[in-house]
């Protein structure tokens, strides 16, 4: 028999401190009955033999100090899982919201998740195809990657999860991919744009959703993403599934562990954020990959918006560190009204180079990929110059090379919300633009590649 | 019996207070600073980092979840140590020297934690052949034998730093022993075995520091050309994300003339370790021709992996590098992240709820930092040999800022400072090291060498290839305003010579069969001709050549190709001869 306290001493934002508890086990799972009878749940953030701090997920509105009995359950939080997950909709914090039964678990697991052992992982090298130009050719995703889409408000980062999400397969192998989607703090509104696009592709049938809504309480984010996570692994490693796990919006996940952090009265890292923030991050993104021996893989593309599109914020900086790569919205290719408005410069698949080449997609890959950046780059100073010197100024090089910048804007990262480009398309569409530029122009490209692609 | 004693083992057990992530406080043992505990009933490692009144602090290695105030906590009363001898080559440690193919058979796919692993092999036996007689005196630090560890890598069995080891050999043995098995003995009764341990956290001893004055070589054209690094030296890579840390990081562990490589991966992906270890068993040492991996040991505590764990991995890397520095050979120490490490101590610290120094990093951080890298260096061993530990630390300054405290405090103590710049990354530039901020203060006590075994126009070529790359960046803020047609031709053609060094040269494509590494004469070479070119060109230009022609000559494009070709001696040769028989046209 538990017992039940009713010992608190402080509460504080999120937090309650209660006292005169026996041994209680750190990171145990907490269960609060207040004076109205509803009950609220809460993890212990730190034990001692005098007061016990507790964590609490629905935010602690209504928690006095006399009439609300405290449980510690001696266990930690769980999830209940099974394959038939899928197609449900469920609350941040793992119960059913779409008016359906609750899941029968086959295993209940800890959402926490342990570390893979580096040895056990298997390197990812599948390409996987999303039909969008830009992240395929030069910045390829592949199976088992954690790959960001890093945004800013009111940049469409949605659509394009949404379109990989629909797009995204392994050219040669049919099967699709189960999607997880965490949403943490995102609006109604863009919740339903979600749940309205999964209802028509019919995507929401291999999908299990989280939501966590702007509405909702803050510290109950905190345990979204281990949710989520946890039902990957399960479909992953256990039904060899793979699987697409979405997560939006993180800015929205590390304001809430700032808060907690504060309410602690914890010294604060760089701008106020937990200075664990990178350990912690690091226990959601790591959750990606392959393992040897399991058929099943996860990839991983959490969004996050950038604080006034600033990259070097702890929030997208600490992300960086710990992803394989980053896409780059750029709010200066939306305002031309380019769809997807991905930058390609400052964007990077760290896992690109094993899942292309001659057998995965085509041998000039690589170096079609490293001569577009090369000539974008390039072409996109040059602008500044032009705002200077006047285009007449320029050499005639230079000239072809403005133009390029202007046309791989256009041609090659413009489609449509719908357009599904396969590789082959991709590459072709990169030839027509490098054949703006003079063949003896590209030299990082092998001559004979040139001879192959160039002259056709 | 003393009274002292009693009360000492009475008060090696003790009990849990105070649980708050990876920081928990005891009551009830009197531990020295820096003793290992078990803690809880699963026996979680544990090291006391601060001891207040009844109070023991203690940071736990393993996830601490679950553990309740009064679990007992079990002092061992010795220092976090590692095991060293025959075997660590060609393993993969976490951050505290536990093998983690082992505890993959011990607890499958994920690090579940109260598993101790010993760090090598205790069943496996070596032949061990003796190089002392029966009689001999010897001191710690005698080698008393070897094992053949690799193939063509002999392991010296070194007496430990620690007095007891003074005396007579009273007996030794030849033939196949495991780690544990004695040996042999002195005459005062130490027994002498394979292995010995060593407390991570003291630095291992030797006679003296010596010069560095041995360069590192790397085989990459821009670190050994314009910013070498000497044997036994330091140096560090700052990089924001995406600039090329690890691949440059992985790049020097696979082709530098090390003997030894430690890696470790402090904080970092987890794929990444992983793609590290499928790669350096299949990948050829250039030098040698044997597996890259029979000369690695790996460290590898990914960013998910325990943090107090992290904060001891640069430690254990080091000894590791150390014992194998005093059996005489070049070890090269790669650290990948440095700053993750100094975030995992500055979790620990807040947690300790200490004073915090800037950015909330702790006041002690630049000490650390300053030790850490000065156990790296040159020396003369105690057995009288030469060995040297070459530090190479990956920084990660947030926002690439590099004003940041663990980038600053590093440069206070490194010789060799590589600077990634995202922006020659952003244009696939690599290795992206910015040419103007790097600099290395090994350039002056190196020069000897180079001159002596690579060419006599060695520094000469360099230093002038620095001068173009630094007038070009002067020219270029000048064709930001005017575009280039507008400078005179001597500077136009300064720039193009500075576009060649830079394509030609500084680029090297680290995925590249051949150009992945680069020997010291083809270096040399490369350098001759480009600046051949230069020198020729200036001439011409002097003599009423027009710029166009020179800048559109087209035997000298095709020096780019000579990075991917493996017999360039040719391919140069004929290339010289080509752009003479043009400039022959201009005159």
């Amino acid at each position: 028999m538990l017992k039940e306290y009713r010992t608190i001493t402080k509460v504080a934002g999120p937090l309650i401190f209660t006292e005169k508890t026996d041994a209680v086990g750190y990171a145990d799972l907490v269960q609060i009955k207040l004076s109205d009878g509803s009950i609220k749940m809460g993890q212990v953030l730190d034990t001692s033999e005098d007061i016990v701090v507790v964590q609490v997920f629905e935010g602690t509105r209504g928690i006095d100090r006399k009439n609300t009995w405290v449980k510690f359950l001696g266990d930690t939080i769980k999830l209940n899982v099974s394959k038939n997950m899928l197609g449900r909709i469920l609350s941040g914090a793992g119960k059913p919201i779409d008016g359906g039964p609750e899941v029968i678990p086959e295993k209940k697991l800890d959402i926490t998740g342990a570390a893979i052992n580096p040895y056990s992982r298997k390197s990812p090298a599948e390409f996987i195809q999303t039909g969008i130009s830009t992240i395929d050719a030069c910045n390829t995703l592949v199976r088992g990657q954690k790959l960001p889409i890093f945004s800013g408000s009111g940049l469409p980062h949605n659509e394009i999860a949404l379109q990989i999400a629909r797009q995204a397969k392994v050219p040669g192998k049919e099967q699709a991919f189960a999607v997880i989607f965490a949403a943490m703090g995102i609006t109604n509104e863009e919740a339903q744009y979600f749940m309205k696009d999964f209802e028509q592709t019919g995507a929401l049938q291999r999908a299990v959703v989280f939501l966590n809504l702007a509405s909702d309480p803050a510290s109950e984010r905190l345990i979204t993403p281990r949710m989520a996570l946890t039902a990957a692994e399960y479909l992953a490693f256990e039904h060899d599934m793979h699987v697409l796990v979405i997560l939006t919006d993180l800015t929205n996940y590390c304001e809430s562990l700032r808060e907690i952090g504060a309410a602690r009265e914890e010294i604060p890292g760089r701008r106020g954020y937990p200075g664990y923030m990178y350990t912690d991050l690091a226990t959601i993104y790591e959750r990606a990959g392959m393992i040897h021996g399991k058929n099943g893989s996860i990839t991983q593309i959490p969004i996050l918006t950038m604080m006034g599109d600033d990259i070097t914020h702890p929030i997208p900086d600490l992300t960086g560190y710990i992803t394989e790569g980053q896409i780059v919205l750029s709010r200066e290719l939306h305002r031309k009204n380019i769809y997807p408005p991905i930058d390609i410069l400052p964007s990077l698949s760290r896992l690109m180079n094993a899942g292309i080449g001659p057998t995965k997609t085509r041998e000039d890959h690589k170096q079609v990929s490293d001569q577009l950046y090369a000539n974008y780059a390039e072409g996109r100073d040059l602008r500044g110059l032009v705002a200077i010197v006047g285009e007449e100024a320029l050499s005639d090089k230079d000239k072809k090379l403005l133009k390029f910048a202007d046309e791989f804007e256009k041609r090659f990262v413009r489609q449509g919300k719908h357009e599904d480009r396969d590789i082959k398309g991709t590459l072709g569409i990169g030839w027509d633009l490098m054949r703006m530029m003079p063949k003896k122009d590209l030299i990082r490209i092998k001559p004979e590649f040139k001879d192959k692609y160039y002259d056709k | 019996m003393r009274d002292g004693d009693i009360i000492m083992s009475k008060e090696k057990i003790g009990r849990i207070y105070r649980i708050a992530g990876p920081v928990v406080t005891a009551t009830g043992i009197s531990a020295r600073m820096y003793d290992l505990v078990k803690v809880g009933n699963e026996k979680l490692m544990g090291e006391v980092i601060q001891i207040q009144g009844e109070k023991t602090t203690i940071q736990v290695y393993e996830d601490t979840s679950g553990l309740k105030p009064g679990e007992v906590v079990e002092n061992t009363g010795e220092p976090l140590s590692v095991l060293l001898g025959p075997g660590l080559l060609d393993s993969i440690y976490d951050g505290i020297q536990r093998p983690l193919p082992v505890l993959t058979k011990q607890m499958g796919e994920y690090i579940k934690r109260g598993v101790e692993a010993p760090g090598l092999n205790l069943e496996k036996k070596w032949e061990f052949k003796p190089s002392v007689n029966k009689g001999e005196s010897v001191k710690p630090g005698t080698i008393i034998g070897e094992v053949e560890e690799m193939p063509g890598l002999i392991h010296k069995i070194i007496l430990p730093p620690l007095p007891e080891y003074t005396g007579k050999v009273a007996e030794i043995k030849a033939g196949k022993f495991n780690v544990e098995e004695p040996i042999g003995k002195l005459d005062n009764g130490a027994e002498l075995k394979l292995s010995q341990k060593w407390p991570v956290r003291t630095p291992r001893k030797f006679t003296n520091k010596l010069q560095a004055e041995v360069p590192f070589i790397t085989g990459q054209r821009i670190f050994d050309a314009l910013f070498p690094l000497a044997k036994g030296g330091m140096a560090a890579i700052p990089g924001g994300f995406g600039t090329g840390k690890t691949v440059a990081q992985q790049t020097l562990a696979k082709w530098s003339d090390a003997d030894i490589i430690v890696y470790i991966g402090c904080g970092e992906r987890g794929n990444e370790m992983t793609e590290v270890l499928k790669e350096f068993p299949e990948l050829k040492d250039p030098r040698t021709g044997r597996p890259l991996m029979n000369r690695t040991v790996l460290i590898a505590n990914t960013s998910n992996m325990p943090v107090a764990a992290r904060e001891a991995s640069v430690y254990t890397g080091m000894t590791i590098a150390e014992y194998y520095r005093d059996m005489g050979y070049n070890v090269a120490l790669m650290a990948d992240s440095t700053s993750r490490w100094a975030e995992a101590m500055r979790e620990i610290s807040s947690r300790l709820e200490e004073m915090p120094g800037e950015e909330g990093y702790p006041a002690y951080l630049a000490t650390r930092l300053a030790e850490f890298y000065e156990r790296a260096g040159r020396v003369n061993t105690l057995s009288k040999e030469i060995g040297s530990i070459t530090v190479i630390g990956a920084v990660s300054p947030p926002g690439g800022d590099f004003s940041e405290p663990v980038t600053q405090n590093t440069l206070r103590v490194i010789k060799t400072f590589w600077a990634l710049d995202p922006r020659l990354a952003q244009r696939r530039h690599f290795p992206a090291i910015n040419w103007l901020t790097s600099y290395s203060l090994y350039k002056d006590t190196l020069e000897n060498w180079f001159v002596d075994n690579v060419g006599a126009r060695w520094v000469e070529m360099v230093n002038e290839l620095m001068a173009y790359l630094q007038e070009e960046e002067k020219l270029l803020e000048i064709v930001q305003l005017v575009g280039s047609d507008a400078l005179p031709a001597k500077q136009q053609l300064t720039l193009e010579i500075a576009r060649m060094i830079r394509e030609f040269f500084l680029q090297q494509n680290a995925f590249h069969e051949v150009d992945t590494y680069c020997q010291m004469d083809k270096m040399y070479m490369l350098m001759e001709t480009i600046l051949h070119y230069a020198n020729q060109a200036n001439l011409a230009l002097d003599q009423g050549a027009g710029i166009q022609s020179l800048i559109n000559m087209e035997s000298k494009e095709t020096i780019a190709n000579i990075k991917f070709i493996k017999d360039y001696k040719k391919e140069l040769a004929k290339i010289k001869l080509d752009m003479d028989r043009e400039f022959d046209k201009f005159r």
